[in-house]
């Protein structure tokens, strides 16, 4: 049984995942350019209501399993937080990145 | 009960991290968080390979409880401090299997693992050797806080129920959180009558629990009966342990109940009543 956390992400997708099926919200946290490991990333759904997270992995990345609608990345880190949209109108990979700082 | 009792701030911790009678233990769903970090002398508890048994989907039975903490050199009188990733989803998980199995002084630590770093507080690598005891559990299963699917199932339009999962899974939108592939077999929707009161209502972004006032004031507005028993669940359990810690530790409610089956054995059962859509209205 796997539980409801989340996996380590990185920036390629498992092989499993079908991106013609599944609405895939993916991106990196940076600063200054640089990617920011160890950030809590936090998907909030178009109410502002959270819905999952997410910690970076070492290249900034960060992954959610979504459905259509819009959608607020907020990322938190001790040295500054950050916060991002994106909208998914369908299956697919959507890119969002954000910058924290 | 009340927060003095349960709850511990990550200040508090870091200032006892070496006192005597306090063991920390880390409970992750990502065991590899405790390799590349955890608090100094923190032990840890894998919730997969050491709470359940490999065999039945069922928690390990009081015998195997007593080897583990034996194993883990925790005593029956030491305060046990849990903390974990995930706002503490599984810590909280493994402090209502302390509960289940009796252990007298076991508190969460607010905030959790992501606090702790968010405060960039220090982190080691370390593993503590700690010389194993002899713990004895204080009770079998204590079953007044856990559910199981016939009482749920009876429960429908009687006792409250607390979904805690996202409202997309709520709906039967999504079978799993969504930073996971959605691939569950399962029928989606949820238990007839439930509120969904997500979790994460209860926690502020940094993973620390509300205030009383504001969870009270949270299920109230959400319509939890206090004068009714609860049952709360999520999908395997874990999420929903945390909504039973702030209802039955934090707030005190008499007769709450985790429900571990949750909704990958519920939304599996043939013939049970299941409900889709967002639920409002429902009676």
């Amino acid at each position: 049984m796997s539980g409801c956390g989340a996996p380590v992400q990185t920036a390629q997708l498992p092989a499993n995942v079908d991106t013609g099926r599944e609405v895939v919200l993916a991106g990196r946290v940076t600063t200054g350019g640089a990617p920011v490991r160890g950030a809590f990333v936090r998907l909030l759904d178009g109410q502002g209501e959270f819905t999952a997270e997410v910690v970076s992995s070492p290249q900034g990345d960060f992954r959610f399993y979504a459905a259509p609608g819009d959608w607020t990345i907020r990322a938190l880190h001790r040295s500054g937080n950050g916060t991002a949209t994106v909208t998914a109108s369908g299956p697919g990979l959507h890119e969002v990145d954000v910058t924290i700082g | 009960m009340s927060r003095d009792t349960v709850l511990v701030s990550a200040d508090w911790a870091e200032q006892n991290l070496d006192t005597d009678g306090v063991v920390f233990v880390e409970v992750d769903e990502d065991t590899t968080a405790y390799d590349a970090g955890h608090l100094p002398g923190a032990v840890r508890i894998d919730w997969r390979t050491e709470l359940q048994d490999q065999v039945v989907r069922d928690f390990v039975d009081r015998a195997g409880f007593e080897k583990l903490l034996s194993a883990k050199g925790i005593s029956n009188d030491d305060t046990v401090v849990l903390y974990g990733g995930n706002n503490n989803w599984f810590a909280a998980y493994a402090y209502w299997y302390f509960k289940l199995y009796g252990h007298r002084d076991v508190r969460l630590i607010d905030g959790g693992r992501k606090k702790w770093e968010l405060d960039g507080r220090p982190l080691s690598t370390d593993v503590p050797q700690r010389a194993a005891t002899s713990y004895t559990a204080a009770a079998e299963q204590d079953r007044s806080i856990r559910a199981f699917r016939d009482e749920v199932v009876s429960a429908i339009g009687g006792k409250n129920l607390v979904d805690v999962r996202s409202p997309d899974e709520f709906s039967g939108k999504l079978l799993a959180p969504a930073h996971l592939p959605q691939e569950q077999a399962q029928r989606g929707g949820h238990i007839p009558t439930a509120i969904n009161v997500p979790w994460s209502k209860a926690a502020n972004e940094d993973g620390t629990f509300k205030t009383d006032d504001a969870l009270r004031g949270l299920y109230a507005a959400e319509g939890i009966d206090e004068s009714r028993p609860t049952i709360a669940y999520c999908r395997i359990g874990e999420r929903s342990s945390h909504t039973w810690f702030v209802l039955h530790e934090l707030l005190g409610l008499p007769d709450v109940k985790n429900y571990d089956g949750s909704w990958t054995e519920y939304g599996s059962l043939v013939g049970v009543p299941i409900e889709t859509g967002s639920g409002k209205g429902s009676s």
